[in-house]
């Protein structure tokens, strides 16, 4: 189990750092949405509530780009027949799958966090703690879900439409948490001590849900 | 044999309904605050409750499906989603009336209820384009369940996120569905909460007959024709093999 999620997810990190595609469209695109955001909203900075949700929508909408892209090369290239032919675990793809969604992230959020402090932030940030932790759980989600919805929709015909109707619903509970938690790094009220715990139980469920029905997605 | 008992169980729906409205309308106690208007109560709240109830029981039959394999598992599911989104609707538009009505605003926002419902609804409405957009049967059915069992796993979820949410929630007539609420207009919500289940039982009890006899009349046509090539499809309805 181990050596095939190993295989697939350095796979996966070998063909992103043979020819990006995934991170810089994503960072890319937080870039634009952060130049839209000034002048969509006409203000040259942003705080409190309104500036943690410009930062997690501009994310969660790179997030969804990600996603979309995520099992395109399994399906083109016959990635998908050649992990079933190996007699490994099917969970291993998921595994794997989410793994380099959540790295994915990561390198996203390198570039767009920053960006996003430089460009829009009015009041300089307090309490980074609460918006690494934020990010860390939300990525987790993200990671879970985005994973079981790319596989999900790249059979079907009308996959770019299908991946942000399905994805955008699914992870409002998480965007909520998301907002709630990072709002006070940004000069926003202080939300309730559970936020922490509503994440990670979104987090739990749909890692349950995915490692149960995943499977269902790679037969044949 | 399709449909059987169809007839009782409709005239059940029929009178159940009737009499609950009837309780509704003038047995129940008129609302010393909202007045006439609260009655949209005995319509709104027992058909969310059996919208929901519907979704779950699409994620059960799902599970099913999973699990044996057998289409009618799928039917199950395909038909309980679908009937759960045509209530879905109603709810919605009768939640909006009823907002209209008490705070004067077709939409508000700190109604948790309310807008957990339209999240459930936005995700359960990419369930027949999902279906519709993959085109392998066997494929079909599978993704659709996987879907329908992670939506199932996300609605109890979604419903606690947004109320934890609202860092304060508007005065209400009853702060549960059953708090506050009198004997007898609880009386008249129960017998309301019932019919709307039967009615709910009712209408996928008739479009189940409908899906499987024009399977079964597709199967003895063709054996009567020989193999005709299929017609374009109009429906994403999983299809049952043929007896």
């Amino acid at each position: 189990m181990r050596q095939a999620v190993n295989a697939v997810l350095r796979r996966d990190l070998r063909v992103e750092t043979r020819t990006p595609q995934v991170v810089p469209g994503m960072a890319l695109f937080s870039i634009s949405a952060f130049v839209v955001f000034h002048f969509a909203l006409q203000q040259r900075s942003v705080e409190g509530n309104l500036a943690a949700g410009v930062l997690w929508v501009t994310l969660l909408l790179a997030a969804v780009l990600g996603i979309a892209r995520q099992f395109v090369a399994d399906r083109e290239e016959g990635g998908f027949e050649g992990f079933l032919l190996a007699p490994v675990d099917r969970t291993a793809m998921l595994v794997a799958k989410a793994a380099s969604l959540f790295i994915f992230l990561v390198a996203l959020e390198l570039v767009a966090v920053p960006a996003f402090l430089l460009m829009l932030l009015g009041p300089s940030p307090v309490e980074v703690w609460r918006l690494l932790l934020a990010l860390l759980l939300a990525d987790l989600g993200i990671a879970f879900v985005g994973t079981l919805v790319g596989a999900l929709a790249v059979q079907s015909r009308a996959r770019d439409l299908l991946v942000p109707l399905l994805a955008l619903p699914l992870l409002v509970p998480l965007l909520i948490g998301a907002v709630k938690l990072s709002a006070p790094v940004f000069g926003g009220p202080v939300a309730a001590a559970r936020w922490p715990w509503v994440l990670a139980l979104y987090d739990l469920v749909f890692g349950l849900v995915a490692y149960a029905v995943f499977d269902f997605l790679l037969e044949d | 044999m399709y449909g059987t008992r169809l007839r009782a169980l409709s005239i059940a729906t029929l009178l159940t309904l009737a009499g609950g409205f009837a309780l509704a309308a003038f047995y129940a106690p008129e609302d010393a605050d909202q007045g006439f208007m609260q009655k949209i109560l005995y319509l709104h709240v027992p058909m969310a409750i059996v919208a929901l109830c519907g979704f779950v029981f699409g994620a059960v039959c799902a599970i099913q499906h999973l699990r044996t394999g057998a289409s009618r598992w799928d039917l199950r599911s395909y038909v309980a989603i679908h009937m759960s989104l045509i209530f879905g609707a109603g709810v919605l538009v009768t939640g909006s009336i009823w907002a209209r009505a008490s705070w004067g605003h077709w939409w508000v926002w700190d109604e948790p209820t309310l807008v957990s419902f339209l999240i459930v609804f936005l995700l359960y409405a990419t369930y027949q384009p999902l279906r519709f957009s993959i085109e392998d049967r066997d494929k079909q059915s599978r993704y659709a369940s996987v879907f329908a069992i992670t939506a199932g796993a996300f609605v109890p979820l979604n419903f606690l996120a947004v109320r934890l949410a609202q860092t304060y929630t508007h005065p209400r007539v009853f702060a549960t569905t059953d708090g506050g609420l009198e004997p007898r207009m609880k009386l008249a919500f129960y017998v309301c909460l019932l019919g709307m289940a039967l009615l709910y039982a009712t209408l996928w009890k008739y479009e189940m007959a409908s899906k499987n006899t024009s399977a079964q009349i597709k199967a003895l046509r063709r054996r009567l024709a020989g193999d005709e090539p299929p017609g374009p499809r109009r429906s994403a309805a999983p299809k049952l093999e043929s007896a």
